[in-house]
């Protein structure tokens, strides 16, 4: 066999190599149920969902708590099936988030709670703006 | 009045020079055609001209878009949404390319410049590679050509008018409604690094063009191996270019973003990245044939790739199909379908060629030697290739789900949860590779070398680097066996190529320097890599979240540190203390304290509070009126090492309506390792102070009482004649309390007032944030002497920060600098080898 042969095959190996890790190591976009039920099976693989601030009849948000020292926070998140789980975050409170039009957290349920490892915000941005504000309109 | 002419000329221009580049390559295409040689001159001449005017029209549309967003002509939508009045100067040109159809517009402006350099440097293959640079430059305009055809949306113009984009009643109103104020630029990109990073990345985007053209004129014209040489000093060109372009960026992310380093593996980093990574193997390759004739194939397969690469990238960032994978893509103008259009249409071209060419292409069927430096080259190139498709693989995820949906099947894919990791572990084996290859492989330049013989020259170089770095993963307690790799190869790169560099300096062949000197460099940046990212430490971590759950100790450390003003909190081996709000007045040296000053209605202006003196002269005093950038606001934070003040940091935080918190670290540098720290929280200062319930004091002078658990003593009571604010009548009586509050490291005065008109009592409240108090002087009993006191608390200010320390982040910016002049070196020894034969 020539070198060459053996160069290319192993150059395919590493590649299959590459696709396969990239497949597993792929996260998902799941919701509440599904996560619960991933950690209950006993997964430790951390997912997305993607879902807004729990609000109250009147629009106003429900749940957002600081942790005592402000170095974490709890919130309450509704997923797109329209559950709602508390979500704990080990980070000071995004300032924006409550602005935030859609959260995506990722991470995975310990008990009840669902750790987010990271969280994504949607915000309303000040660069994609599709009407005139009072503000800028003045 | 709206200025309707300036954006209808714009707009001709865009016209214009999309039917100019279009009627260059017809010209170039039939000058390609010609046997008769008069008439492939005269065709020649045609596409030449007509690149020309199409060039000229490009810059009248970039003056006239800069006219636009110079002059505030807030009607038009591009000047509107990234503009306003108060920006300076030089951040105008930012805002020039803030926008999708700015950035395409320098894409489209570097190519035509590029083009007119290839006219003039080289006739011989101007026809058929200028076809190819017209046809791109069609597809690029066509990208802000801004025309409806049969109701398909055709580009998206930079000269919309604001009433054609926004749908507002106001509008309907008044058409010529012109709002007084742009929304100005993202404040992240308010720095200089984004006046010069996007047009060296452009620069670099458009030369990745010049060997594509070249690759393509020569299968075309069945020049299979004579495009290298044009084509060589220009890919080398082009991958200097995307590399310093993305250190750029990395450096503006470093010092402007707070997400904790240089680089985030976010999708808009890695689509520059891949193809930066199969550029740099096709340099190789190419290098390798012009040599020895070998790797043609592979030159031409990898120069492919690498501009398809590019077109990928452009589709990626700006077709909206990252959605929610990427934190900073453009914004979707609507444009996905041409995008993908643009970049099939040259997968298609470049790849039909290629097979249909293939079996003309000249190959080598001799085995190359293990002793051979085609060899290491080779097994560099294949390597590079692996590491790019790992990162392609990762990126195009999102991709992945949408071809998914078009068959019906649904997918949930999501990017990689924690996508450092998912990309260095794989990126760190490819870099040891490369260190080791690029150490061994400048070996076989001179000459031809077997087993004993490279052993010879080797064995001296490993054993130094072997002993180097014992020293340091002992000296640093490294154990992960990945790390101790690639210190390893780091350190044999440095010293190999180092060898290397002393002997061609020994011959004076310096000419010759630019592979050792590129390699070192590259060398450098690894070290500097695993270093700061390897071993960044959080310094300000606390563990106490450890109580909150034993089994989750890794998770639950806490990355930041709350701190009070001044508060001191210890950190590793630093006493830190918050000293308070900093602000930046225009004109004003240093960053004063925000209590100097009082805000006024308008929000650029303030009034000073007292006088301000910095290095010893006056800059203003007590009443001066002053220009403030009221978005900016710096935390001073103290440094102290064993009770001695090391430094302060000021990091920034900007509070914006529309972004929330936007914060920019501060850096301190030092030879051996930056001290970075950021805020991570703020109190909400759109919120009002929330007051306890007032507490009423009664007290005598020189008595102490506490306030907010801070000792305070009224000092004295004394009557005034004049209060800010407040004009005193002749009948009126007004007294001030004297208040000293002894706080950690600083005593307070506070001074609230009791005012009596007539049968009215009234009072002015003190305030001090610091210490989250507020006085009010209530009442004075005269019959005991004593005086009566509310005082109301709060939460004094605070930050949240972060502290990282990153070692050897140094040896990264100079690697990069001993990258740049190593490439400069090769491209002046390859353009003068293709001036010297053409």
């Amino acid at each position: 066999m020539k070198k060459s042969h053996i160069i290319g095959i192993v150059v395919i190996a590493i590649a299959v190599f590459v696709i396969i890790s990239t497949a597993g190591d792929a996260s998902t976009y799941v919701n509440f149920e599904e996560a619960k039920a991933l950690s209950e099976s006993g997964s430790d693989k951390k997912v997305h969902v993607v879902g807004q601030l729990k609000k109250d009849a009147d629009g106003e948000i429900i749940g957002v708590e600081p942790g005592e020292d402000k170095l974490t926070v709890t919130f309450l998140m509704e997923d797109n099936n329209k559950e709602t789980n508390k979500v704990f975050y080990n980070k000071p409170m995004p300032p924006d988030l409550k602005q935030s039009e859609q959260v995506v957290v990722v991470g995975h349920y310990k008990g009840d709670i669902f750790y987010a490892k990271s969280i994504l915000l949607k915000c309303p941005s000040k660069y994609e703006e599709e009407s005139l504000q009072v503000s800028a309109v003045n | 009045m709206i200025n309707l002419f300036i954006g209808n000329l714009g707009h001709l221009f865009v016209i214009l020079s999309f039917v100019l580049s279009v009627a260059s390559a017809y010209a170039y295409f039939r000058a390609t055609k010609k046997e008769d040689i008069s008439a492939q001159k005269e065709w020649t001449f045609n596409g030449r001209i007509l690149f020309y005017i199409h060039s000229f029209f490009v810059v009248g549309i970039i003056v006239v878009l800069f006219l636009i967003i110079y002059n505030n002509y807030f009607e038009y939508h591009y000047a509107w949404s990234h503009a306003s009045k108060h920006l300076p100067v030089h951040y105008i040109i930012s805002c020039f390319w803030e926008g999708q159809e700015g950035s395409f517009l320098l894409w489209i402006f570097w190519n035509s410049v590029l083009g007119i350099i290839l006219i003039k440097t080289n006739k011989k293959w101007e026809a058929p590679i200028m076809v190819v640079f017209a046809v791109v430059q069609a597809f690029q305009v066509s990208m802000i050509l801004g025309l409806s055809v049969m109701d398909v949306k055709i580009g998206s113009s930079p000269f919309m008018l604001l009433r054609d984009v926004i749908s507002d009643p106001i509008f309907a109103i008044n058409p010529d409604f012109i709002p007084k104020d742009g929304t100005g630029l993202n404040p992240l990109l308010q720095n200089y690094w984004m006046v010069i990073h996007p047009p060296t990345l452009f620069l670099g985007y458009a030369t990745t063009l010049i060997p594509f053209s070249f690759m393509i004129a020569g299968l075309w014209k069945k020049e299979y191996k004579n495009w290298i040489k044009p084509a060589l000093p220009w890919a080398i060109f082009s991958t200097a270019l995307l590399a310093l372009g993305q250190l750029m960026g990395a450096y503006w992310a470093y010092e402007t973003l707070s997400f904790g380093g240089y680089w985030s593996w976010d999708p808009v980093e890695n689509a520059v990245y891949v193809p930066w990574i199969f550029q740099v193997a096709s340099i190789h390759t190419m290098i390798i044939f012009k040599k020895n004739n070998t790797a043609l194939k592979t030159s031409i397969v990898l120069v492919i790739t690498t501009f398809i690469l590019i077109l990928y990238a452009t589709f990626l960032t700006r077709s909206g199909i990252l959605g929610n994978a990427s934190v900073h893509s453009f914004t979707d103008l609507g444009l996905s379908g041409q995008l993908l259009i643009y970049l099939l249409a040259f997968v298609a071209v470049a790849i039909g060629l290629c097979i249909y060419r293939w079996k003309e292409i000249p190959t080598s069927d001799k085995e190359v030697s293990t002793y051979s430096r085609e060899f290491w080259i080779f097994m560099g190139a294949t390597v590079l290739g692996l590491m790019g498709f790992q990162v392609f693989a990762g990126t195009s995820i999102p991709v992945y789900n949408t071809i998914l949906e078009q068959f019906g099947i649904t997918s949930n894919l999501a990017p990689p949860a924690e996508q450092a990791i998912f990309y260095s572990k794989f990126q760190i084996w490819g870099a040891i590779l490369i260190a080791i290859f690029s150490g061994t492989g400048q070996f076989f330049f001179w000459k031809s070398m077997d087993k004993s013989k490279l052993w010879n020259e080797l064995s001296i170089p490993i054993l130094i680097s072997l002993a180097v770095s014992t020293v340091i993963f002992l000296v640093y307690n490294i154990t992960q066996l990945s790390y101790i790799l690639l210190l390893t190869a780091g350190v044999y790169s440095v010293v190999a190529n180092s060898t290397i560099l002393i002997r061609l300096l020994k011959k004076k062949s310096f000419k010759l320097a630019g592979g050792s000197v590129a390699h070192i460099g590259i060398a450098m940046m690894l070290l500097g890599i695993l270093f700061s990212s390897g071993f960044s430490k959080v310094i300000s971590l606390n563990k106490s979240g450890m109580m909150f759950s034993r089994n989750l100790s890794d998770e639950m450390n806490q990355e930041n540190v709350i701190l009070f003003t001044n508060e001191t909190k210890t950190m590793n081996e630093y006493q830190i203390t918050y000293k308070g709000q900093r602000v930046e007045l225009a004109g004003v040296p240093g960053l004063p304290s925000r209590k100097l000053i009082r805000k006024t209605i308008d929000e650029h202006t303030v009034v000073a509070n007292s006088d301000y003196i910095h290095n010893e002269k006056l800059v203003f005093a007590t009443g001066d009126t002053l220009t403030i950038l009221p978005e900016n606001t710096y935390y001073e934070v103290e440094y102290k090492k064993d009770g001695e003040k090391a430094f302060s940091l000021y990091p920034r935080a900007q509070v914006n309506p529309n972004m929330g918190l936007i914060v920019s670290p501060d850096i301190k540098r030092q030879f051996d390792r930056d001290l970075y720290t950021h805020i991570s929280s703020i109190p909400d200062p759109d919120t009002n102070t929330e007051w306890s319930d007032p507490v009423t004091n009664i007290v005598e002078i020189e008595e102490r009482f506490f306030v907010n658990d801070f000792v305070a003593v009224l000092k004295k009571v004394q009557k005034i004649e004049e209060i800010e604010g407040v004009t005193l009548n002749q009948n009126d009586i007004a007294a001030e309390a004297i208040i000293e509050v002894q706080a950690k490291n600083k005593t307070y005065t506070l001074k609230p007032v009791f005012i009596i008109r007539g049968k009215m009592m009234g009072n002015l409240p003190a305030v001090e944030d610091d210490l989250g108090v507020k006085i009010s002087f209530m009442n004075i009993k005269p019959e005991d002497g004593k005086f009566e006191l509310t005082i109301e608390t709060s939460q004094p200010d605070y930050i949240i920060m972060k502290a990282i320390e990153m070692p050897f982040i140094n040896l990264l910016w100079l690697g990069t600098l001993v990258l740049m002049f190593g490439f400069t070196i090769a491209i002046v020894r390859r353009y003068k080898e293709f001036k010297r034969n053409s």
